[in-house]
């Protein structure tokens, strides 16, 4: 069952459930993380309102820069602001940023170890349309591999809105995953967020679940329904949402893995190097169990709606009620 | 108009930190040595003349910022550093060893008194002109307005896009507070610049993204001095001084060839080339 604790939208069920881009949630994040700390800059790469920086804009025009099309620079050019005190965000698609710009991420800002925050939108094959060469399904792999380097995927906007004000205060080199499409709020104001801490969303009767599905993303979303379609014919999992990729929850991973005995990953990315990665290293190092990773495999994007493209690269309902089936 | 004792004085540390470039290159048994060696002179005039900077307090708010952006010619920024305070003068023989703060590239987080970390090419000028942005967006701190911020770049290194990115946000936002000096000496590793990919004219491509060009000889501390006091004038645009220097100065054998790009001196060549250098110090000094 939903865990009553965490105070999620009661309706998260519903057919007429709120749907809000997770980019939105950034938007709005970043605005209020002006407001907190004038040290807070935004810088774009000619995305201004795509990636949702215009709230900021209007709000803060001496503290905005349109650096054009030029990702490269975007990073090193906020590197350097990030020495001299500032907290710079740095918005884009995260096919371009942190795709294009990788080496200078990497020596620019985590090697030096300075707090510029990368919001990456229009991850996953869910942004549609557009095609492959526009969906970021690596992203996670890229950052996640760098020392000093946070990555943060939240759930829904509101959740977004939460880890972009908590990214604000940290010190630390940041990643923030972002989705284009409108998608279901599955948290409120009042549902607890810390950066590094996992929560489990959906509960087993009696704490014994047969299965722990570990989801990250708007995908949540699909595990809990899937949660609760599975509850309704007497099967009862369990349901981790892990936010935070790095820092990692270990505990709370190790804990689901001892608890469940069989683990389902699932995200919008590939299954190589992203979540599933994470997870089928952490409890290959701590307590071996089976994991089978939903997600893109070993495959690139392409051109249609959100919702065929999920279905069609194995990440819909269906799949992921599969996945657990196959491990009863 | 700068004295003779100041260019003599300059002379002299120029010469110790080519000096020390060879003993700490012959000791490493690796690294570059034309580029450390073409660059001294700009170096020197920096670290004991231009720059507002106090080697006791790395920190001090006030200092000019200074971003190497080819952090291959580290050598000549350890030397300068050393002989200006920053750090004892021996741990220059430390250059590339496991746990030294002179990292074969210059990396911050062992030696915190750098501005930056660097050595992949072509990402100074950008940090350079993030430090002026935010210089300049904290206009309230009045001594940010005498703060500069100088970035200095190789020839070679312009190959990389990255660097006409920033070239253009620079020449955008009107930067005056920073100026850029490239170290053009011709060379880089595959052989000379025109030969690898050709950079001219290097003066109509600066000045055609809004930058104000100047060129010094680069081991004339008169033209070295007046050329960035004339720069440091200008605040409506950022400033780009191309520095014709000769890669290897100050030892002949090294002088304007690709192979001294990235190749250290072994022992005999070192003995050789400190006895040139001695020599010239002793001509330096006699004359006082």
């Amino acid at each position: 069952m939903i865990n009553q604790n965490l105070k999620l939208n009661p309706e998260i069920f519903a057919p007429d459930v709120k749907m809000v881009p997770i980019r939105q949630g950034f938007g709005e994040g970043l605005v209020e993380a002006g407001k907190q700390n004038k040290q807070v800059v935004a810088l774009v790469a000619d995305l201004t309102e795509s990636a949702k920086v215009d709230a900021f804009k209007k709000e803060f025009p001496e503290r905005f820069f349109e650096m054009g099309i030029g990702e490269q620079n975007m990073a090193s050019v906020a590197s350097g602001m990030a020495h001299m005190g500032k907290i710079p965000f740095i918005a884009s698609y995260a096919m371009f940023s942190p795709g294009r710009n990788w080496e200078q991420i990497r020596t620019t800002i985590a090697y030096n170890n300075v707090p510029v925050k990368i919001a990456g939108s229009h991850a996953g094959v869910s942004v549609g349309p557009d095609g492959g060469t526009h969906q970021a399904v690596e992203d996670i792999a890229i950052t996640r591999v760098i020392p000093n380097m946070e990555v943060i995927c939240p759930c829904d906007a509101i959740q977004a809105r939460k880890a972009t004000i908590a990214s604000a205060k940290t010190n630390k080199p940041t990643y923030i995953r972002l989705s284009r499409e409108k998608t279901p709020l599955i948290t409120t104001e009042d549902t607890p967020f810390e950066i590094g801490k996992a929560y489990t969303y959906w509960t087993a009767k009696d704490d014994k679940p047969k299965v722990g599905i570990i989801a990250t993303g708007a995908l949540l979303h699909k595990a809990l329904k899937v949660a609760d379609e599975l509850s309704k014919e007497g099967i009862e999992i369990e349901v981790l949402n892990v936010i935070t990729i790095k820092p990692l929850d270990v505990e709370a991973v190790v804990a689901l893995a001892k608890k469940a005995g069989k683990l389902v990953t699932l995200e919008e990315h590939q299954i190589v190097g992203g979540l599933g990665g994470v997870i089928a290293e952490t409890v290959t190092e701590h307590f071996p169990v089976k994991v089978i990773r939903v997600g893109v495999n070993d495959r690139f994007g392409q051109s249609g709606t959100s919702a065929e493209l999920i279905e069609y690269y194995g990440m819909g309902e269906k799949d992921i009620k599969n996945a657990v089936l196959k491990l009863l | 108009m700068i004295s003779e004792e100041m260019v003599r004085m300059l002379e002299i540390k120029a010469n110790d930190i080519r000096q020390s470039i060879i003993t700490m290159l012959v000791e490493a048994k690796s690294g570059h040595t034309a580029g450390p060696l073409g660059m001294a002179d700009v170096f020197t005039a920096f670290y004991f003349c231009l720059l507002r900077h106090d080697p006791e307090n790395p920190e001090w708010e006030e200092r000019d910022l200074l971003v190497l952006s080819n952090g291959h010619i580290c050598p000549v920024l350890y030397a300068s550093m050393a002989h200006s305070g920053y750090f004892p003068i021996p741990e220059l023989l430390t250059l590339r060893k496991f746990d030294s703060r002179l990292q074969g590239h210059p990396h911050r987080e062992f030696l915190p008194a750098l501005e930056t970390s660097s050595g992949p090419l072509g990402s100074g000028l950008s940090q350079a002109v993030g430090m002026a942005l935010a210089l300049r967006l904290d206009k309230e701190k009045l001594e940010n307005a005498k703060r500069m911020v100088y970035c200095f770049l190789g020839d070679g290194e312009l190959n990389e896009g990255q660097n006409w990115e920033a070239m253009m946000l620079a020449g955008k936002e009107k930067l005056g507070n920073l100026i850029a000096i490239v170290d053009r000496n011709h060379i880089q590793i595959d052989g000379f610049t025109e030969d690898v990919m050709p950079l001219e004219s290097l003066y109509e491509k600066w000045a055609s993204f809004n930058w104000k060009v100047f060129e010094m000889h680069g081991h004339d501390f008169e033209e070295i001095l007046s050329t960035v006091e004339q720069a440091k004038e200008i605040d409506d645009r950022p400033c780009v001084i191309l520095s014709y220097n000769i890669p290897g100065k100050g030892v002949k054998d090294f002088e304007n060839k690709p192979y001294w790009h990235g190749n250290p001196p072994n022992k005999e060549q070192g003995e050789m080339a400190l006895l040139e250098l001695q020599t010239a110090r002793n001509i330096i000094t006699e004359n006082d």
